[in-house]
């Protein structure tokens, strides 16, 4: 059964409002039947310094990814990940983490592969519950394991592979990566490690929109007047348009895609997860360096 | 081909390989928050510190080489970034009061043998690889400097 939404008035103007919980809707509901919060982070160890009391944790890099294949789990797998977490197929989930949310947008993401169908967001995220004094706890979360159902990945509707990326060239493309790496000054985000990438640039005709740009200085998603004017009239993204997101291996630019699909309600937008890990070492395909967006090269 | 470690670094290695992952997770922890606090002298400069940019959170260490040839190790990270910290710690923990050819004959692939990669993730492992690296490369450092 899934819990009611959140009707805050902050978040009315965005298309699917009910995809965002605020601090105050999750202090109150804490503990309802029917809901579970989870944590995804950055850090593997910050929900062990203390998380919000009930709270699960959902790790990308040792849970959500296929420990040998580059992919994500299975239906199998995320069955089995998903009943010993304790969550059932009906349940509502709200995902908070570090840094803006950027991992909880990724696991969000990964959860609606498989049509999990009530995921939503903390605005504001793990730091904005925190610097608000909030109730933290080390206490261990114990849940009664659940069946949840095997549901096969759909891949199709909102996750791009390279060859998608190739034929969707002259359409929207957003690469959210930091200007340096877009420019193809570097192949990493500033401060981050070598993740392996030969060539350096962004794909032609992507448009440059850093996705912290969609975060508030307090971590919460920024107005839908703000979030238009990135979007729609910098970005030119129109609103029947279909797009593609990327960054580097998927993860920042899940939070795009929340912002995209959810806030702005963009019908047709995919994540491209191999992104510039993928691409930038793929062999011929198409690369622009430069702060333009480039030409796509008749094919 | 196995090289012998340092007794502090082996027992690190040994205590983390005596348990389950998940308790792994717990003493990674524990290091995280027995990190010591920098001394004075480098509290109050930052700018002697080398950051390592290879750790996705801001974590600068700085290496001492004393008269007697003990390497000591400073390191400094954000309450936010725990798994850094734990690496940092680790770092100082395992290597400080060593000699400097012990500190340079442990292995570079060190981080990767303490059974933390599966818990962890092997990309993460790379933050404290890094850190191994950059302090090796300062004791050689403050080593030329004193010839």
């Amino acid at each position: 059964m899934t819990v009611e939404h959140d009707a805050d008035p902050r978040f009315a103007d965005f298309a699917h409002p009910e995809r965002l919980v605020s601090a105050e809707w999750l202090e109150a509901n804490l503990g309802r039947e029917g809901l579970v919060v989870v944590e995804s982070d950055e850090d593997v160890l910050l929900y062990e310094t203390g998380h919000i009391p009930g709270a699960v944790k959902v790790d990308w890099h040792t849970e959500l990814n296929d420990p040998v294949q580059r992919d994500y789990i299975d239906g199998a797998g995320f069955a089995s990940l998903l009943s010993g977490k304790g969550i059932a197929r009906d349940d509502t989930v709200v995902i908070y983490g570090d840094k803006n949310n950027w991992w909880a947008a990724y696991a969000l993401w990964v959860f609606t592969l498989f049509g999990h169908e009530d995921v939503r967001l903390l605005d504001g995220g793990r730091d904005l519950w925190v610097a608000s004094g909030r109730a933290v706890t080390t206490e261990r979360t114990e849940r009664a394991v659940t069946e949840y159902p095997v549901v096969e990945r759909r891949d199709e509707e909102i996750r791009a592979f390279r060859e998608d990326v190739l034929s969707h060239l002259g359409s929207p493309l957003v690469d959210v990566r930091s200007p340096e790496e877009y420019r193809g000054e570097r192949t990493t985000a500033p401060a981050y490690p070598e993740e392996g990438a030969l060539r350096a640039g962004h794909i032609p005709t992507a448009r440059n929109v850093p996705w912290a740009r969609a975060a508030a200085e307090d971590g919460t998603f920024r107005s839908r007047a703000e979030l238009d004017a990135i979007y729609r009239d910098e970005a030119g993204i129109g609103e029947a348009d279909a797009v593609i997101a990327y960054c580097r291996i998927g993860e920042r630019s899940s939070h795009t895609w929340f912002v995209l699909r959810h806030l702005l309600g963009q019908q047709d937008v995919r994540n491209y997860d191999g992104s510039w890990t993928e691409w930038g070492s793929a062999v011929r395909v198409p690369i622009v360096v430069g702060a333009e967006p480039g030409e796509a090269a008749a094919r | 081909m196995t090289v012998e470690l340092p007794p502090q670094l082996a027992e690190i290695r040994d205590d983390f390989l005596a348990l389950e992952q998940p308790d792994r997770l717990q003493l990674l922890l524990e290091f995280s928050n027995e990190l010591p606090a920098l001394p004075e002298r480098y509290a109050e400069h930052p700018d002697l510190l080398e950051r390592v940019e290879e750790c996705q959170s801001p974590v600068f260490l700085f290496v001492e080489v004393a008269d007697d040839d003990a390497v000591h190790v400073f390191a400094t990270a954000p309450r936010e970034a725990p798994t850094t910290r734990g690496f940092a710690s680790i770092i100082v923990q395992g290597l400080d009061g060593l000699s400097a050819d012990e500190v340079l004959a442990v292995p570079a692939d060190f981080p990767s043998t303490i059974g933390l990669t599966a818990a962890v993730s092997p990309l993460r492992i790379r933050g404290m690889t890094a850190m191994l690296a950059r302090t090796k490369r300062q004791v050689v450092e403050r080593r030329t400097a004193r010839a």
